[in-house]
């Protein structure tokens, strides 16, 4: 950017209408989009809520402030106050440091499904609109049946067939949740499949996995990277279910749906054991939800509002 | 479709027309038969896996750890272990297809017989849920298109991104902390009363419709005391789903000529919101409401689960719980062959309803 900012400045760069560059190109494209993303309140502060979940995973040591395990019977079911902003549970654990290490395992479960699930609906979907005929019948059909089942009862006979646990949740949740991304890729490769950029790629005889992965992957990108966006909400609500019904993360890893399943006998006297978990579900929920609504204006502007 | 043109001149054409007709429908028919069948047989061949996959050893929970090696070997070979793995799969879709499911540990009854006796309280909570669901949604769906980017429009949408954000199962516990502990507006856990237990003998299965048969007032209003919190909880979840359809669908059609068109004719806004605009997407909604009845299904395990209701939702849940496979499974795939039925009748009612769809 150096040798151009010296003849203009960097507002004329991102602005200017005669693009010199590639790179000039792809930083006015950059710009444009972090505007119009920064245009949008509910997103930013969508954005602004996961960078704080992030950092709080980050940096719970310090955060904290208490042992996210350490009982303390003597102050068990305390109501929020000085000592214990979010009060204490039935073993006088401190919720809110519970809460800031749980952000730890809801994040660890939203990357690891998301690392999984896109790289195999990408695979799925882009060969299934490429080559169609009889690989496009197979990939979807077997699509089709795994979207026959509700995501939760599938997660749940999964979780139940391979035993409780995170690591088992992120399969179980994985299973699921391909299948949408498959279609999207799908979709997005039929689109392209039989443009001009294609046939001429092919006729210089390009194989086809360099035009799947030089010409089809960067087009089906954007909008897988905002189909994920929108499915951590999801993600995250399906394990902290899995988590309430005890098929997730086992006591005493500080789990937010464990942590709201284990205050439900304390709730009618203690609201707070049970309110401020799921508090914590909602809130980062709705983040990923407004922030990838953002995302997509931005992105994948054919699919907005 | 050329034939088509040429009809006027030859009188025969017209039976033709209808013959091609006929058979394009009947091919369609067929196609979609065909993909319906390799869809079930998908999902019992992904129940047989899953219940393969279980680490826990069929035989160990069946003859106790403390058992002989050769007890052990004759109810290995009893359960088909021994045998190839497709032939293990042609025995497990036999015995479902003639509706042995198995037995339950938890109850000692075969699971099918479970099923059927629990399915009504499901069904009753998930039909007054979509009542409510499709009660608000609609009308919601449609004043935030027609008041698109005001402030009725942003509270919709909103209200729905919440709904959608929501833990079912937290919504739940609030809704009794709030409802039941403090304000003491809802009745609590379960169907009915502890005291009206049993009260009533299942007709249909459905408390609140049984109640009213036998003239139980009390037992109906305990019942109905029961009821509208959960179902409140499920049905806002499909209220924000529905409502989200309804405005998209809605805006659509708003920006058709038509309705420019109706409008320059001086038609009341009503009556080209509800006349014209309304009309034309009642078609679908019908298949979305299809579709966010078996999103219930899924709700209700939750919520079944929180207000310890005694449906389909609250007998899965406490069966994967103990582990008992063969009840999960039996779960599973009904739920499975359920959502493959709502999809085929949402379907057909976009095929009977829409007449663009048939030709095609």
């Amino acid at each position: 950017m150096s040798e151009n900012s010296s003849s203009m400045s960097l507002r004329e760069y991102l602005s200017s209408d005669t693009v010199t560059s590639m790179r000039q190109a792809t930083a006015q494209r950059v710009y444009w989009s972090l505007r119009a993303f920064l245009g949008n309140p509910l997103a930013v502060f969508g954005l602004v809520v996961i960078l704080a979940m992030i950092l709080a995973a980050i940096f719970a040591p310090w955060i904290a402030t208490h042992d996210p395990n350490a009982q303390n019977l003597s102050r068990a079911l305390q109501p929020p106050g000085e000592e214990n902003w979010l009060g204490t549970d039935e073993l006088g654990r401190d919720i809110f440091s519970r809460i800031v290490y749980g952000s730890r395992i809801s994040i660890y479960i939203v990357i690891l499904v998301s690392v999984i699930v896109a790289p195999v609906g990408l695979v799925v979907g882009m060969a299934a609109g490429y080559f169609g005929g009889w690989v496009d019948r197979v990939l979807m059909r077997v699509t089709d049946i795994f979207l026959s089942f509700p995501s939760l009862i599938l997660a749940l006979a999964f979780a139940a067939a391979l035993g409780p646990g995170i690591e088992n949740a992120v399969i179980a949740i994985s299973l699921t949740a391909w299948p949408s991304i498959a279609r999207l890729a799908r979709a997005e490769t039929l689109t392209m499949r039989a443009s001009d950029f294609i046939a001429a790629a092919q006729v210089s005889g390009a194989s086809a996995l360099r035009i799947l992965r030089r010409h089809i992957l960067p087009i089906c990108v954007p909008s897988v990277i905002v189909r994920i966006t929108l499915n951590m909400a999801g993600v995250l609500l399906t394990a902290a279910g899995l988590g309430f019904l005890g098929l997730g993360a086992q006591p005493p890893t500080p789990e937010w749906g464990a942590m709201t399943s284990a205050g439900r006998r304390f709730m009618i006297d203690s609201w707070w054991v049970v309110t401020m978990p799921g508090m914590a579900i909602l809130v980062v929920a709705l983040a990923f939800n407004l922030f990838g609504d953002g995302l997509r204006d931005v992105l994948d502007p054919r699919q907005s509002r | 479709m050329g034939r088509r043109t040429r009809r006027p001149a030859k009188c025969r054409g017209s039976s033709n027309v209808h013959a091609n007709q006929l058979r394009t429908q009947l091919t369609d028919a067929s196609k979609f038969v065909g993909s319906v069948v390799v869809t079930l047989f998908g999902l019992l061949v992904l129940t047989f896996f899953i219940g393969r996959m279980m680490p826990v050893d069929p035989v160990l929970a069946i003859v106790g750890d403390e058992a002989s090696s050769a007890t052990y070997e004759r109810v290995y070979r009893q359960l088909g272990l021994d045998q190839p793995l497709y032939v293990q799969f042609f025995r497990f879709v036999s015995d479902i297809l003639r509706g042995d499911f198995g037995v339950a540990l938890l109850t000692g009854r075969p699971v099918i017989e479970d099923i059927a006796r629990v399915f009504p309280a499901t069904i009753e909570l998930g039909t007054i849920s979509i009542i409510i669901g499709t009660g608000l949604g609609v009308p919601l769906g449609v004043l935030a298109a027609v008041r698109r980017n005001k402030w009725p429009d942003y509270t919709v949408r909103f209200f729905s991104l919440i709904a959608y954000s929501t833990p079912t199962f937290w919504f739940g516990l609030m809704g009794l902390l709030v409802f039941y502990a403090f304000l003491g507006w809802s009745g609590g856990s379960g169907r009915v009363e502890i005291f009206y237990t049993g009260l009533v003998e299942p007709i249909t299965g459905f408390l609140l419709v049984d109640s009213i048969l036998v003239g139980e007032w009390d037992v109906f209003w305990s019942a109905l005391r029961n009821i509208w919190l959960p179902a409140v909880v499920l049905g806002l979840n499909s209220m924000a789903y529905i409502s989200r359809m309804t405005r998209s669908f809605m805006m659509e059609q708003l920006s058709q000529e038509y309705i420019i068109t109706a409008r320059v004719k001086g038609l009341s806004q009503n009556q080209v919101i509800w006349r014209h605009a309304f009309r034309n997407i009642r078609v679908q909604l019908v298949t979305i409401v299809a579709l966010a009845y078996g999103g219930l299904l899924e709700g209700a395990v939750l919520v079944e689960t929180v207000f310890s209701w005694p449906g389909f939702g609250g007998y899965l849940t406490s069966n994967l719980m103990i582990g008992d496979m063969n009840a999960v499974m039996a779960c599973t795939l009904l739920v499975g062959v359920l959502f493959i039925a709502l999809n085929i009748l949402s379907d057909i009612l976009y095929r009977v309803f829409d007449p663009r769809t048939r030709s095609a």
